[in-house]
């Protein structure tokens, strides 16, 4: 899917400037963008590095398992491929919930750290799981309680109720998760899982 | 009142989680400096391999968005945009809202300033920024941090998510404003 969503990106792009004479701006694009994620990464190496050990931290007092205990029956019912009193749980539990606090600077971490802990449980490291997949859904569609940044935009452009839109944002960000995440559940089916991933779990368990 | 407390949360949650995780760590015998730094190792390496996917996610949409496509796109679909009452000034936003953060913010302020920021419009753009995310942003960071290449069903089921949060959006705005 990835590789001809972005193999078309690109390719519309060439086909588009040919018509448009855009070529100049498409090469300009290429090149910023390449610049823009680099910059962007680099700006996340000491936020990254800063979660990272804190979430150790966390993990190591019993707190991430804690965190997970604590929502099983949703975690459950999201994740059944995730084993009870896993440190992934704690892990997405957190990250989903920096997120909708819109703490973006630890949100990103967080929801990094709960990857590599679904990852320890993947059994065919360069297939993404249905937990990963349904743990991305949730994150991509965005739960954010305050909308900050709008709320931003709004007032600085002179708005006499600048939160009008935090219902409104939390209304359609409830269907939007709702939809995505029910979207995750249902197309599993028809993507085969990583081989072996209903027994690699359970045995790389034991030998732990 | 709620908004208040929301927003004393975001402002104390960092400093109060920097702090209290390690309290707690050391009412447990955590030796926490150790361990934190055991944990904080990871960050560079993993910051280091989200890079290639990255670049090669945005540099596509970089050259999509270059060439002048989401114009031709916008205007190829506004029929049936206007066929399921879905505003045409609000299709770009939604389209350009899974591909680019920086422009999809940048539309949204354009959006707002247009309209006025109480109207409808400016409120529809607003809330269509924020009940979404940056989808390919954070499909290229997450898959990115552990290398998978394989993602299955997250495209779609991700699109899916983002298209039915944008005609939410215009659905629940239509009905609250």
């Amino acid at each position: 899917m990835l590789n001809y969503i972005w193999f078309g990106l690109m390719a519309i792009a060439l086909v588009v400037a040919a018509f448009n004479g855009t070529a100049d701006a498409v090469t300009k694009g290429a090149i910023d963008s390449a610049k823009t994620a680099v910059e962007i990464t680099l700006g996340l190496i000491g936020i990254m590095t800063l979660w990272l050990g804190i979430m150790r931290v966390a993990e190591a007092a019993g707190l991430v398992d804690l965190l997970g205990r604590m929502l099983r029956p949703i975690m459950r019912w999201l994740f059944p491929d995730v084993p009870d009193g896993h440190p992934a749980n704690g892990a997405m539990v957190m990250s989903v919930a920096a997120n909708m606090l819109g703490l973006n600077n630890a949100a990103t971490p967080l929801s990094i750290k709960a990857m590599e802990e679904l990852q320890s449980l993947n059994p065919v490291k360069e297939t993404a799981t249905n937990a990963m997949v349904t743990f991305m859904a949730l994150n991509t569609s965005g739960v954010q309680l305050i909308p900050a940044t709008m709320i931003g935009v709004l007032v600085a452009a002179g708005s006499r109720n600048p939160t009008a839109i935090i219902a409104s944002t939390l209304v359609a960000t409830a269907i939007g998760t709702a939809a995505a995440v029910a979207a995750a559940k249902l197309l599993e089916r028809f993507y085969p899982k990583p081989e072996a991933a209903l027994e690699a779990p359970a045995s790389s368990e034991v030998s732990q | 009142m709620i908004r208040l407390i929301f927003e004393q949360i975001s402002i104390w949650a960092i400093p109060v989680l920097l702090v209290g995780i390690p309290f707690i760590g050391l009412l447990r015998k955590v030796k926490v400096y150790d361990v934190f730094i055991d944990g904080a190792k990871e960050g560079f390496q993993v910051a280091v391999n989200i890079i290639p996917f990255l670049v090669g996610i945005l540099v596509a949409i970089g050259m999509f968005r270059g060439s002048g496509a989401m114009d031709l796109l916008t205007n190829a679909l506004r029929p049936v945009m206007a066929a399921i009452n879905f505003p045409p000034e609000l299709f770009p936003l939604a389209v350009f809202r899974s591909l680019t953060g920086s422009g999809s913010l940048a539309l949204t302020t354009d959006l707002v300033k247009t309209h006025g920021p109480d109207s409808l419009f400016g409120r529809m753009a607003a809330t269509m920024y924020g009940s979404s995310e940056t989808t390919f942003y954070v499909l290229a960071v997450y898959f990115g941090a552990i290398s998978v290449k394989k993602t299955r069903h997250a495209v779609p089921a991700a699109l899916i998510g983002d298209i039915v949060a944008a005609i939410a959006t215009v659905a629940v705005c239509a009905w609250m404003f």
